[in-house]
């Protein structure tokens, strides 16, 4: 459900995982429980009192650690997430609150096909699904639908390549603006935008028709998509959608 | 660059008079946060938000396709029908032109929105509905529900519109017809509206049931159920 109001937390680790994106590890003065695809809000304070909030969408696995892992892109003239790459550090405290969301959550118990789609840093909400069922053993009845623009845009790669090879799930990145030597050695690794014939060939020749379907990244990622998954034959009423950017 | 310069935080006790509760509130201070260029004191944000240039879609599901030939709004109580209108009839009645701001409890603003619809005053004339109490539940293409007073729909505060900024209103942002409530946060302003449920207890819509403010007035900043 919703907050109980704003605790302080601590920043434990951050790592580097591409130009842009860092991971932020907060611990919090009372951990919280939350279902995975939810957020938390981090708010920030000014000498003279004022304040900023942006939603940040948790990435680690329900009931996996006290922390709390938050992937966090850096944007041009973000007030937040600028200060949070440029002046926060193991040891840093920044307000929080949550776990907040709707619909846009995987349940532990939910066993049935699930496909994900994800676009840039929309990987955050759907990387704390997949590890959920990464845990639960069930990758096998998993589809990861995700472009970047580039490969050093592709954050979670090296644990979404292992997903794939060790534990069934079908993984298809795609890179929309460049295309590395070697990248199609992979034969699900394609270049281009994803489109209706990714989704209809997806569906006819991979997996069965998702009883849940998790589409988050950009307005204009996430309405074509989900306007392609409808065409494609999905039930609108499986489709969750969450969306970010002007 | 880290800023070898300064702490990365602080926390000490501020004074801070906020105008609506003159109350000293402790404040945790991110240094060397300053925040973005301010709104000029004149066009003041609500508490938390930040002015945004474009229009963010925000939508728990895909944005539904709707045939205006069969499109139908009504107005109900206790499973009968006060009043339907056609999309030919909605637009014969007398239009209103709005300029507003918008506050998405996402944290976003929109200054200076120009909209056209009917108010529900006009609404609830032309149906001779004299209800003017109570609540309603907005029903829309989708599943979407969302609850407010019935007394924040009424004397101008409320309107259904199909035109933004002299266009049809985009399906993505609720076209052909959403309500809008612009002094409660916008998920309130229900996309692809198609009914309103007259009632007379306030019961929690989609996003109020996962835990969303039952009122939502940003000013108040009334984003959780407890603010």
């Amino acid at each position: 459900m919703a907050s109980s109001g704003w605790q302080v937390a601590t920043i434990t680790a951050t790592q580097h995982v591409s130009a842009r994106v860092k991971l932020f590890q907060l611990a919090l003065e009372s951990p919280i429980s939350f279902a995975a695809g939810q957020h938390v809000d981090i708010r920030l304070t000014a000498p003279d009192g004022y304040q900023a909030q942006r939603s940040y969408s948790i990435s680690s696995r329900p009931n996996s650690q006290e922390e709390l892992e938050l992937a966090i892109e850096k944007i041009s003239n973000g007030e937040v997430s600028s200060y949070l790459h440029e002046y926060c550090s193991v040891g840093t405290q920044v307000e929080v609150r949550g776990p907040i969301g709707g619909p846009f959550i995987l349940k532990s118990g939910f066993e049935e096909p699930v496909l994900f789609i994800a676009g840039g840093i929309g990987i955050a909400p759907l990387m704390s699904m997949l590890r959920l069922r990464e845990y639960n053993d069930n990758l096998e009845n998993s589809a990861l639908l995700y472009s970047t623009r580039m490969l050093d845009d592709l954050v979670f790669s090296d644990e979404l390549f292992k997903m794939a090879d060790r534990n069934g799930l079908l993984f298809i990145p795609t890179l929309t603006r460049e295309s590395p030597a070697d990248w199609n050695k992979r034969a699900d690794n394609q270049t281009g935008r994803f489109d209706q014939s990714n989704l209809k060939n997806l569906l006819e020749h991979h997996i069965s028709t998702p009883k849940l379907s998790f589409i988050c990244g950009g307005t204009q990622f996430v309405e074509s998509l989900s306007v392609a998954l409808v065409d494609a034959g999905c039930d609108p009423e499986t489709i969750r959608t969450e969306r970010f950017g002007p | 660059m880290p800023p070898l310069y300064l702490e990365t935080r602080s926390i000490f006790e501020v004074s801070q008079v906020k105008k609506s509760d003159q109350v000293k509130i402790s404040l945790m201070i991110s240094n060397p946060f300053f925040g973005r260029k301010r709104p000029e004191p004149s066009r003041p944000l609500p508490p938390g938000q930040y002015l945004e240039d474009g229009f963010p879609v925000l939508s728990a599901g895909p944005t539904p396709r709707v045939d205006l030939t069969s499109w139908q709004f009504s107005i109900t109580q206790n499973g009968h029908s006060l009043g339907q209108w056609s999309w030919d009839q909605l637009n014969a009645l007398p239009q209103t032109d709005l300029l507003t701001d918008l506050h998405c409890v996402t944290k976003w603003s929109k200054h200076d929105t120009n909209w056209r619809g009917v108010t529900f005053d006009t609404l609830f004339k032309s149906a001779n509905i004299d209800e003017r109490a109570g609540f309603v539940m907005a029903h829309c293409d989708g599943g979407y529900t969302t609850n407010l007073p019935l007394p924040d729909l009424l004397n101008g505060k409320g309107l259904l519109v199909h035109t933004y900024e002299g266009e049809p209103l985009a399906p993505e942002h609720g076209g052909p017809v959403r309500l809008l409530v612009p002094h409660l946060y916008l998920w309130k302003s229900a996309k692809w509206v198609n009914k309103i449920d007259l009632l007379e207890t306030d019961v929690p819509g989609f996003w109020e049931q996962y835990g969303y403010h039952m009122y939502g007035d940003p000013w108040k900043e009334q984003r959780y159920h407890g603010d």
